[in-house]
This record gives structure tokens, sequence and C-alpha cells, in this order.
């Protein structure tokens, strides 16, 4: 007989369906864990990379550097010419392989081509000394890239040791430091690149001839020094900041009162939680330090001929702008594109791994 | 007589406060505090907020360096020279369980470091197990030491923070308002966990809280702090059923109580007035503009804690006994 | 009887996220009439201030009520278009905060937040508003009231910033105050001055208050009637005597059980296990299962409908039921 009489138990609303006795039996412990769920787990590299995918902007400067990558990678061993050398037909000089428009050929290599021989298409056409344009362009993107990681490279070595110091002794030490910051940060960059190139020019004249750096040149380690000394003050100020505000955590408190040492405290909490936002910023100085280096070539202090450097090809190409047009068009659009990228990527790396912005 | 555990006596931590152009004033956090506690003893101290009581916590510890006053573990002074071989008997909790774990650690990485630091450890098995048997010690299990801090909930953080703390196997914790940040059915779990810790390890600990309730559930003694100073230390149900200072009394009955009949019928004192600011503390008692019963004398000379009743200190001019 | 001056019927309302929907308040219903003190306990995630922010419309975006009526003098508030919801917050129904330091601009004075609140509701003119604004500042005991009118937020203590968010929320007469947690933040001492100034006024305007906290201590003084909330629904409804001396719902004793009370020997707390519900997940039947300890079968397949215990009183736990079919199988059979 079952111990359930509708009309006398207290007043409910009334249930549709019949109640079932044995649902009243105790819950078995496995049965509440069940219940239970816990979500699953990821860190913070992880979900600021899942965040970054969602970005369609972040996602297509992505798609853009990578592919520029490959084909400055890729580019020489598939484009049989050289960035300095003057195109030869057959091993003769060629006088009308110069200036010629993209995908064209030069009578002497129509004659080659005509008589069956392969010559790979001229993708950006030639310049005035007859050098195909497109190695060179490759070759300048190349130099570009490079001058702009070293040069953030500088940047956030230097301005990383400096400002952490000065973050993380505070006091008397801190303020100084700051100050030095501040004058050099009042400097006239340009004025200082454009004087110290030439300056170094006298100084070190033909002295580094034969040596690596010859290649590059004296205006361009002019311009690495001047990042050197100039250019790191902003870095060091965002890591300053970012060490006095994580100086104040509790876990750093706590790991002071565990008996952990100044470098300790330093390598294993402030860092790790400030590291990517230092990180961004570097990746954000490539692209200035890239359109530094377009600028300065622009304007004639760039990397020494016959190596390319997106700007120096753009400066070339001012003169016969009007004729051909082309010439100024791949350069600038790829300066263009590295730096867009670049900012973007960066802007993109900011907002997925802001940690305020994490719910 | 069996020497204490820790003997705190006229510790003062001042910080000098920029106030004006070239001007600055010293805030008194903590002016002149002494105490007892003996091994396995909890002693409670509760205030509220700007009353020092964190500080002093901090101060024991020399997490700040004392502007003055002697802090003596084992009858042994500690000073700056000495302070890191005290680290593994004293040790803390935190407040607030979001901000005290390190976000880019591990759990077993932060339960860990305590060993590491103090190299407590041989093997790298060794360390492992010491991790996992401090994780279980503490209620939580062997799965959680693979993952980060905020994965977890307060409850549970704040367990890792303890089992932080007792890496190092101390004898003595400040408990630095460990329940405040917690949900009410949570406290209760890591009130426990910390009954039963103190039990098993015969544990000391400085309760540090302003909810008189859980205080008085936890210490055998308590003190009552105000503006910097102690104003009045007893046996926990003394403070709550027999409290002589003024301020204690209005503190009690301020807190809110509850049960409906009891709340109905009690007689509440209700304190005119906010408390002061630090930077300028009342000559004298500072309690002295807040107080029903000040004299005169209130106002010139700063009362002392004296012993008005067996092991019933008060700092008062004008005690009144309870009725 | 009169109607009831606000009803809140089967409310629901959810937070879409990137990791799901966050289901803030899952169907809760309650009545207030006039001039009573009802308050809304619960823990963190239980829904208590998401349930008063939807009542005013003021949830942070993207939360939205997705079910549900709430009827203020009979309109359905959640259907008001903005401009009519504008004139009821702050003239019919004020809320004020917990965090008196946030609450207030700091760029404005005292004054001319005030004095805000008071045109924006008002056809007074600026003389007046400074008039009624003194007015509102002696009501809730502020001292040196024009010397206030002039100064900014951060001059004041934490006590007198609540008063002047209080001033500022009366200000219009009000027949609903919500507080949302108003003295959490506060110390004991102060607490009780703006709990004790909170039913003067009462007293005086007779307006009714939704006192929304999770100490049950205030909970204990302030209020008339309670309803108790977890994960977003209610567990029990009745008066302060019933919840306190007779609880129905496990969570509920389970909360009573777990606070130490000064008035007790030293006991082991008896604390509620397991760690509070996901509200992105949340599971079938009881919310409050996983952690009960006299869970049954039916606990985590069927939500549980509130039981009426007495007149005063309802709980949504199955145990009622079971100890009712229970008491009177016993009757039956002795």
């Amino acid at each position: 007989m079952s111990d359930y009489h509708p009309d006398q138990i207290p007043q409910k609303k009334p249930f549709s369906l019949q109640l079932d006795v044995s649902k009243f039996e105790p819950a078995t412990a496995a049965e509440k864990e069940q219940h239970d769920i816990m979500r699953e787990s990821t860190t913070f590299f992880k979900d600021g990379m899942r965040r970054l995918f969602k970005n369609p902007l972040a996602v297509l400067s992505i798609v853009i550097l990578v592919l520029l990558i490959i084909t400055i990678v890729v580019a020489p061993m598939v484009v049989p010419y050289g960035y300095s050398e003057v195109i030869r037909v057959n091993g003769q000089r060629d006088r009308s392989v110069t200036n010629l428009r993209p995908f064209t050929y030069s009578q002497l290599e129509q004659q080659a081509i005509d008589e069956g021989q392969q010559v790979f298409p001229h993708i950006f056409g030639t310049d005035e000394l007859g050098r195909d344009y497109f190695i060179r362009v490759v070759f300048g993107a190349r130099v570009s890239l490079a001058v702009g990681f070293f040069a953030s490279m500088i940047v956030l070595v230097i301005g990383l040791l400096y400002g952490s110091i000065s973050g993380y002794v505070g006091g008397k030490t801190d303020i100084a430091m700051m100050r030095i910051v501040d004058v050099i940060y009042s400097l006239p960059d340009t004025l200082m690149v454009i004087m110290l190139s030439v300056v170094l020019d006298q100084v070190l004249g033909d002295s580094l001839k034969g040596t690596i750096l010859a290649s590059i040149g004296n205006n361009m380690l002019s311009l690495f020094v001047v990042f050197g000394v100039l250019y790191w003050v902003g870095m060091a100020r965002l890591v300053r900041g970012q060490i006095l505000s994580i100086k104040n955590n509790e876990y750093v408190l706590a790991a002071r009162a565990l008996g952990a040492g100044a470098g300790r405290i330093i390598r294993k909490h402030i860092l790790p939680n400030c590291m990517s936002v230092i990180f961004i910023s570097a990746a954000l100085q490539i692209p200035s330090a890239i359109f530094t280096e377009s600028f300065l070539s622009f304007i004639g202090l760039g990397v020494q001929a016959p190596m390319p450097s997106l700007g120096s090809l753009a400066n070339l190409a001012r003169g016969g702008m009007q004729v051909y047009p082309y010439k100024m068009l791949f350069p600038a659009l790829g300066i263009c594109l590295i730096v867009l990228s670049f900012n973007l990527l960066g802007d993109g790396l900011r907002d997925a791994f802001d940690p305020k912005l994490r719910r | 007589m069996a020497e204490h555990l820790l003997e705190v006596k006229g510790l003062k931590q001042h910080f000098p406060i920029k106030t004006g152009f070239m001007k600055k004033t010293m805030l008194k956090a903590v002016d002149g505090v002494s105490f007892t506690i003996d091994r396995g003893e909890t002693l409670g101290l509760v205030g509220e907020s700007g009353c020092g009581k964190t500080t002093v916590g901090r101060s024991l510890l020399r997490l700040y360096k004392p502007t003055a006053g002697s802090i003596k573990y084992h009858g042994q002074e500690i000073d700056d020279q000495n302070i890191q071989g005290f680290r593994k008997q004293m040790q803390v909790v935190f407040q607030d369980p979001y901000s005290s774990l390190n976000p880019r650690m591990t759990v077993g990485d932060i339960v860990g470091e305590p060993l590491d630091i103090h190299k407590l450890y041989k093997t790298e098995k060794e360390r492992e197990q010491k991790v996992v048997s401090l994780l279980e010690l503490v209620g939580l299990n062997s799965d959680h030491k693979r993952r980060y801090a905020h994965e977890f909930s307060g409850g549970q953080r704040q367990r890792i923070g303890i089992a932080r703390a007792l890496a190092v196997d101390p004898e003595f914790i400040v408990c630095d308002e460990p329940v405040s940040a917690l949900d009410v059915s949570i406290q209760a779990q890591i009130i426990n966990t910390f009954d039963e810790l103190q039990q098993k390890l015969g544990l000391a600990y400085l309760f540090i809280a302003h909810d008189l309730h859980v205080v008085h559930h936890m210490s055998r003694r308590i003190a009552v702090m105000y503006l910097g100073k102690i104003v009045e230390t007893a046996v926990a149900d003394d403070i709550i059923n027999l409290p002589m200072h003024p301020y204690t009394q209005s503190l009690i009955s301020a807190i809110p109580i509850p049960d409906p009949k009891q709340a109905r019928e009690r007689h509440r004192i209700v304190l005119q007035g906010e408390v002061p600011s630090p930077l300028n503390v009342p000559s004298g008692c500072a309690f002295r503009n807040r107080c029903r019963w000040r004299q005169d004398i209130c106002a010139e000379q700063t009362p002392e804690l004296r012993e008005l009743a067996p092991g019933h200190e008060v700092a008062c001019w004008n005690p009144q006994m309870p009725k | 009887m009169s109607q009831p001056l606000l009803q809140v019927k089967n409310l629901h309302t959810m937070f879409p996220t990137e990791s799901g929907e966050v289901r803030a308040v899952n169907g809760i219903n309650f009545s207030l009439e006039r001039g009573k003190v009802l308050g809304i306990v619960g823990e963190s995630g239980s829904g208590k201030s998401v349930t008063a922010y939807s009542i005013l419309r003021i949830l942070d975006n993207p939360g939205r009520i997705t079910q549900g009526e709430i009827l203020f003098e009979e309109t359905d508030i959640t259907k008001l278009p903005r401009n009519q919801m504008r004139q009821i917050r702050g003239s019919k129904i004020s809320i004020i905060f917990q965090d008196p330091m946030t609450s207030l601009n700091p760029v404005y004075t005292v004054g001319n937040q005030l004095m805000e609140a008071i045109r924006l509701h008002t056809s007074r003119n600026r003389q007046q508003a400074q008039e009624r604004a003194l007015e509102m500042l002696e009501l809730v005991g502020v001292n040196e009231p024009k010397k206030r009118l002039k100064q900014y937020p951060y001059q004041l203590s934490g006590g007198m910033r609540q008063r002047v968010m209080i001033a500022m929320a009366l200000a219009c007469e009000p027949d609903i105050l919500i507080a949302d947690e108003p003295t959490t933040a506060l110390d004991v001492t102060i607490q009780a001055q703006i709990l004790e100034l909170m039913q003067e006024l009462k007293n005086k305007l007779g307006m009714a208050i939704i006192m929304i906290t999770h100490d049950l201590g205030v909970i204990a003084e302030m209020c008339d009637e309670i309803i108790v909330m977890y994960a977003g629904r209610v567990c029990e409804r009745g008066t302060a005597d019933e919840i306190f001396y007779n609880p129905r719902h496990e969570y509920t004793k389970g909360l009573l059980r777990s606070i130490p009370k000064m008035t007790t020997t030293k006991e082991r707390l008896t604390p509620i296990g397991g760690s509070p519900v996901d509200l992105l997940n949340m599971p079938k039947g009881c919310a409050f299962a996983a952690r009960c300890d006299r869970a049954m079968k039916i606990c985590l397949t069927e939500q549980p409908e509130e039981i009426e215990i007495n007149p005063d009183h309802r709980a949504a736990c199955w145990v009622n039921v079971k100890e009712g079919a229970l008491a009177q199988g016993g009757q039956n059979n002795g």
C-alpha cells in the first residue's frame, strides 16, 4: 500500500504527472557528481589566441605577412636574377632592357624567346640600369624587415633592462632614471639621425670596408645607433609602468612573505605578467622602425647602393614617376602593406591579450 | 613561566604622506601596539577600516619596516638580518583570493614555490609528493596542481593560499581577513579548515577580521583596535558579553544579529559621527569625540592598557561596567 | 485588500557571452506591498542584484529580460518605452548601490548631483531645487549641509557618501526604494547608523523597501518578509520569523547552520559543501541538489515547485513533499 494520499498532503499546485515514490530515494554521491559540471581548462595563452583568431583584421594581417615572408624567402630561389645584376642576354649587354614595363621583354630577350630559350619574365619590369625590379623590391623588403626587426630588438632589450631596474628599485633611483628618459625623449630624432650619419660617415670613412657592415653602409649603422640611443625610452616608460602596477599586487607581497629574493620576484612574478604587453609594444615598434628607415632612404640617407631598400627604391623612382609610375607603386605598396599589417596585428594582439577585457 | 611564542611590544608603523607642497604628515597607522600569542593559540584582532589591524599583521612579518617597537619570536628579537630564517616559521594568508595568487603560475608552482625558495626537498619526486600532500591537507586533490588559479572559485583559491603558507611548515600564521571576500556558505568551509589545521598541526594564529562573529568563533582571546591602538583585550566571551571600553560596547551593539526576535529586543548604542582620519588623530584618547562618557582627562592624556579584571585589559579613563 | 505595489511574475534574465548564456534569473515571482520591507537574501551568483537591475531596466548591455512581467501599479514596466521608463526611475522607484566610492560622480559637487535628480523629475527651478537638496541632506542626517552641497565626493567619508546617495534616491519621494547591498562596504558602526536611518525614513515617508543583501543579520533587523534566492530562483519565501525559526529549504537551513553566531558555543560550523553553481551550465532539476545532503533522485531531474508550508511561508524543496507524505502515512498507519 502506497503512503501517498493526494488529499492529505499540504496544499500544493497540482502535478501533471503521478508522483513516483521511488524518486524520493536519496540520491547517491555519484549521481550528484554528475550534476556538478566543471568547465574545461584554458590557459591565458590559449584563451588569447582564440580571441585573436576571431578578429578578422588580425587574421587578414597575419595572412598578408605570412604570404609576404614566403615570397621574399622563396623569390630569390625562383627568380634567376640578382638584385644588382644588370641583365645580360646570352652574355650580351642589352641596352633596351632598361625601364621595361612589367611582363614585357626587351628586343634581345624577345629574340631569345623566339629562338626557343626560356627567359624568366620581369614581373615588375626593370629599372633604369637594367636590373630586374621584382627581385630588387624583394630584397628591398628583406632589408626593410630586417632593419625593422633588429631596431625593435635593440629598443626592446635596452628599454626592458632600463625600465625594470627603474620600476623595481623605485625611490630616488627611479626618479633620476626617469628624468634622464625625459631629456632623451625631448631630443629631435630625425635631426639626430641625420647628424649622426654624417658624423659616422666622416669618422668611420672606409674603415668598415670588407666587413659585413659595409654592405648595409654607414647610414644604416647610424640608424641602428640612433635607435639604440634614442628610441628605447618609450619602451622603458612602458616597462616601468607595468612593473610599478604589478609590484603592488598581493601575490608579489605573498612572495616576499615566503622569503623570495628580488631576482626571483622579477623573474617569476613580475615579468611573466607583463610580457604580453611588452611583446606587443615591441611588435608595434617594427612598422615604426621600417617607416623611419624608408623615410631616411627616401631622403638619401639610407642603405648604400646597390643594396636596395623599399625607401631607396621609392626615392629612385621619384624622377621618372610620370613616365614609369609603376616603379614608385611597387615599393610604396610594399611599405604600406608591411606597416599596415604589423599595426593591425599589434592592435589585434593587444585586444586579444588585454586582461581587462576578459570576462 | 613558559615563554610566549610571539611577543610584540610598542609596535609603531608610521607612513610619511604628502599633504601639501613640500609638506609631509605622518600617517600613524599603528601607534604603539603590544600583545602576546602563545603556542597553538589564536588571538583575534578586530577593528573597523583604518584602525591599522592589517598593518599590524604586515609589520609583524616585516613586510613593512616597523618605525619602532620590538618583535620577539621564541624569545629572539627579529630584525632585518635574521628575518629570512623566521620566514619558515611565520607565514601569512591574505584576504583577497583573487589577487594573492599569481595568474600565470599553475597551482603546483604556487604551492611549490616556498619549497623551492627554502630548498626543502632533494629530488623532483619529493617535491611533487610534498605538493600533493599539501593540496590534500587543505581539501583539494592532486589533479588540481596542473590548473591555473583563475579556474577555481574563491573558496578553493583561499585553500591554495593556505596550502602555500603551510608549505614551509610554520608554527604561526597571520590570517589577514581570510574569509571576508568569500560567500557566507564558503566562509564556514574555510573557517573549519583553519580549525582543523590548528588542531592537527598545533598552529598559532593572529586572526585579523572585521566580522566579530567569525573572530569570536575562531579566537581564544580578542584584541580590539581603534585608530592604531589596542583599546581592549580579553577572552573572547568576555569581549562579547562584558565589554568595558565604550568603543567595544558600541561595536558589539552595532553588529546585526541573525535572529529576528533578538534584533527586535536589543538595545542599540548608535555612535554619532565618523572615525577621524588617521592623519589627524585627536589628542589624548582617540575615541573621545564619539564617546558619551568622555571626561576632561580624556582630551589631555592618552589612556594606557590596564588590567581591570583577570586577563581583561582596557585602555580607558572611564570604563563602563556592563549591566 | 489592496493590490500590491509591485508584482514580479516569472522573471527570466539572461546575459549572452562568448562562452554561452549566463542565466542570471530563472523564473522568480514576488510581490511588494506599500510600506513594507522585503528582503532578498542570496550569495554571489544568486541573481538578486540582477533582479533589481531588471526591475529598473538598467541591466548592463548585453543582458536582457527574456521572459516575465513586472507590474508596477498595474502597468507592466518591462514593456514601457524608454522615455516613460525614465520617468519611473528616480521618481517612482529609486535605487541605492553598494559602493558609495564609485556610485557618485567624482567631478561634480554633491549639490550638483542632488539637484540633478530633483530637477529631472520635478518642475522646480534652480533656487527651489537647492532648497529641496538642503532639506534632503538634513533629512538624512548630513551635518553642515550648506557646506556639503559645495563639496566633492572625495571630501566625504563612506558613511556620508551613502547618506548622500540615499538623499538622491529619496529626493523625489519614490514609492519604492531598492537598496542593493547598501551597507556591505561600510564599517559596522556606520552600518548601524545607515540602517537606523533607513528605518526612520521608511516610517516618515511611508515608502516600500527592497533590501538586497547576503548578510543574514541585516535581513533579520530590517525585513518583514524575506525571499531566499539561489541560482536565479526563489528557494523559500516567508516572514522573517518563519524563515529564521522554521526554515524549510535545505539551502536556507545550510546558510543558517553555517554562520558563526556569538551566542553559540564553539562547536564546528556545518558548512554547505561544494561550490556555487555555474550559471553557464545550469543543471536539470534543483540547482542546489549537488550540494544538498538530503538530495533525492527526484531533485536531480525535476525542478521543485513552491510548496505551501503555511499561509506565510512557501518553500521550493522536494524534501517537504516527502516529509508531508511520510507524516500522513504515519498518521494513517498509527
